[in-house]
């Protein structure tokens, strides 16, 4: 498979039937960045009230607490999940050679998972949210006992349709003969999230405590270790080789990376609660498993950057490449820190401060945003039937906005969460915790801003790509073709 | 043969399901399992003990009282102001920004009071549990009687005004202008319910 993917670009072929459906990339494509908008805006309006300038104070349905989970799962499940699904219309029929389940399956997963997260973002702003870190998604059983909000069932229905759309083509070709490495991550990650979401958003509603905490812990780490990371680098391991135009470095350190991640990541939920009640073997145990997992990251790291040996100009001259390349670096350092600060000695003072936010702002935007913009920067052209993007010269601007927005973010919340763990183990009063890290949290708004107005270029050279009509257009050598 | 690693029943079954449901028991069955010798209170069990601030509320405002709590402060009454705050307290994403635990770490039992135990967190006001992963304010587990009425009745609505450097919103629907509604009754009634469970 590697060799048909180096050989991505291929030719024409009008003949049969095209393996992929443009329309459906490209609806979760601008679905995923619209939610990006919406839900980055909401992050700067939450970051305002920690700076006492909330711009609608005393507006029940616009309070701050409400916007911060609009925040989290707008970026989660609006940007990141409706991108990857774009992402995976289009690499899933190039990897397997077959088309997808049913193009009207496609569309009828885009529209019930629009109104999923539109949905959900009703019921948060109506004051419905579950308890449960980005599962806040209202349930059913929950809700003050109303049935008003049963969105968590339609999740469930969503995502096993997902699975089937996509699991069917990878079925009908992973059955009879070897995989590539990406539909080892795509086979798993569509299962994963089944389950995960499931145990997440039901268990905690029946079980108190530190029990029900445990499989809180567990939903959260899943949703980003099960979920994010498997599409992530799944897409990595496809995208990359291909832009390259190379094989990636070592098929057996693929296999390594791919079954220490299945095996670690699962059992490191509990680390989410170190030194609380949750019994401690369960917390030593979630330690060891993260620490264990550093080995698996390493390798995949390693991988990459040996396939860039010969191409290390690469990252320069090629622009998706550049995007992933940051990711992947933003990626080592967010999985250093976590060994480190997942130890006990750590975790006495980082937990609970904003050490643990700008860890959470690294990977999901520093990583896994960064790789969706760099697989927007590759697909969007080619979607729209286009060579090139309106003004290929404004994602430098774009790329310089939200690195250096995204480092000096989580420089500076870094810095606070130190502040805030050694003041309060020196038991200053609390408003002297607030009031040291005054000027960091004005600071990290203005770090917000410059990446919002960097995603805000993007949108803006997307709308443009999409509605500026190009000199002489060859759409004939744009049409995607079967792998050979 | 030596393929079949790479094909997708293997990896589905081994990876997908295996070291999913795995990783569930050793983390979380096993886990649960351990605690599961704690005895559980309800919520019925809990309100039987109406607590003296929610007696002094009913006092402090007895019109907003009997219009939203009729027949003053019965267990009823309490375990239903209790159950709303509860919910409100999960709908505004209090836990957010409290924690509901105290560690055995940094000093934490000496700012706000005894150490968390697991026994103490096997009660319906904590299912689900609201432990929280965050603290922009301060731990909320040991806040009972630890201030008076009062003091949050103008906490909710103005934090500014008894807290200058606080950055809390206000929550100006827990009042009918100036005076608490159902929501803010019941939310201080939870304030100062919490970790009243706990010997000190």
């Amino acid at each position: 498979m590697t060799v048909a993917v180096a050989k991505r670009r291929a030719q024409p072929v009008a003949s049969i039937k095209p393996l992929i459906n443009l329309g459906l990339v490209k609806a979760h494509i601008i679905a995923g960045f619209v939610f990006l908008i919406i839900a980055m805006l909401m992050g700067i309006f939450y970051a305002l009230q920690l700076n006492n300038l909330y711009p609608f104070p005393g507006i029940e349905f616009l309070s701050p607490g409400r916007i911060r989970m609009i925040h989290t799962n707008g970026v989660a499940y609006g940007f990141i999940v409706n991108v990857f699904l774009g992402a995976l219309y289009w690499a899933v029929p190039r990897l397997t050679q077959r088309r997808v389940l049913h193009d009207l399956l496609g569309w009828l997963i885009f529209w019930v998972y629009l109104f999923i997260v539109l949905w959900t973002v009703v019921g948060i702003l109506a004051g419905y949210a579950q308890a449960v870190e980005w599962g806040e998604t209202p349930g059913a059983f929950t809700a003050n006992g109303t049935w008003l909000f049963p969105i968590d069932e339609l999740v469930m229905v969503g995502l096993v349709l997902i699975a089937i759309q996509f699991l069917t083509p990878i079925f009908q070709f992973g059955s009879k003969q070897p995989m590539y490495v990406s539909l080892w991550y795509f086979s798993v990650a569509f299962i994963w999230v089944i389950l995960t979401y499931a145990m997440g958003n039901y268990l905690p509603e029946f079980i108190p405590g530190a029990g029900g905490a445990t499989f809180v812990g567990l939903f959260i780490h899943d949703l980003v270790g099960l979920l994010v990371t498997p599409l992530g680098w799944g897409m990595m391991y496809y995208f990359v080789p291909a832009l390259l135009k190379k094989p990636i470095w070592s098929h057996a350190v693929s296999l390594l990376g791919f079954w220490g991640l299945a095996f670690f990541y699962p059992l490191q939920g509990v680390h989410h609660f170190i030194y609380s009640t949750i019994p401690m073997f369960a917390q030593f145990g979630a330690v060891v498993s993260t620490v264990a997992i550093e080995i698996m990251v390493v390798t995949v790291f390693i991988n990459f950057f040996m396939t860039l040996r010969g191409r290390e100009i690469a990252p320069v001259t090629n622009m998706p490449i550049r995007w992933f390349y940051t990711g992947m670096v933003f990626y080592v350092i967010t999985c250093i820190q976590c060994a480190v600060h997942v130890q006990f000695w750590a975790q006495e003072f980082v937990h609970f401060t904003d050490w643990v936010v700008g860890h959470a702002h690294l990977i999901m935007f520093g990583t896994f945003g960064f790789w969706l913009i760099g697989i927007t920067t590759d697909l969007w052209p080619r979607v729209l039937g286009r060579k090139n993007w309106w003004s290929p010269a404004l994602h430098e601007a774009v790329f310089w906005m939200c690195t250096i927005g995204l480092a000096s973010m989580f420089v500076a919340l870094t810095s606070a969460g130190l502040v805030e763990g050694y003041l309060w183990k020196g038991l200053a009063p609390w408003e002297v915790s607030l009031q040291s890290v005054r000027l960091i949290w004005l600071f990290r708004t203005a770090t917000g801003l410059l990446m919002f107005a960097g995603i805000l270029l993007f949108a803006f050279n997307m709308y443009m790509t999409a509605t500026t009509p190009e000199a002489e257009e060859t759409a004939a050598n744009l049409v995607p073709a079967p792998a050979k | 043969m030596e393929k079949t690693i790479e094909k997708f029943q293997f990896i589905f079954l081994v990876a997908g399901i295996g070291f999913f449901v795995l990783a569930f028991i050793v983390s979380g069955v096993v886990t649960v399992n351990a605690l599961s010798n704690l005895p559980y209170t309800t919520l019925d069990e809990m309100s039987q003990d109406v607590g003296p601030y929610f007696v002094a509320l009913s006092t402090q405002y007895p019109q907003q009282f009997e219009k939203y709590y009729p027949g003053g402060p019965t267990p009823e009454n309490y375990r239903e102001a209790l159950k709303l705050a509860r919910d409100t307290y999960i709908g505004e994403a209090c836990w957010h920004c409290h924690s509901q635990q105290v560690r055995p770490v940094a000093n934490e039992d000496v700012r706000f009071g005894p150490v968390s135990t697991a026994a103490e967190q096997q009660h319906e006001l904590m299912m689900p549990q609201l432990m929280g992963t965050r603290r922009v304010g301060p731990d909320l587990s040991r806040e009972g009687g630890y201030r008076s009425n009062d003091w949050h009745v103008a906490h909710f609505y103005n934090p500014r005004s008894v807290a200058p450097t606080s950055v809390m919103p206000s929550y100006s629907w827990f009042f009918d202008g100036q005076q608490p509604n159902k929501k803010g009754l019941a939310m201080i009634a939870y304030m100062q319910w919490l970790g009243t469970n706990v010997e000190r």
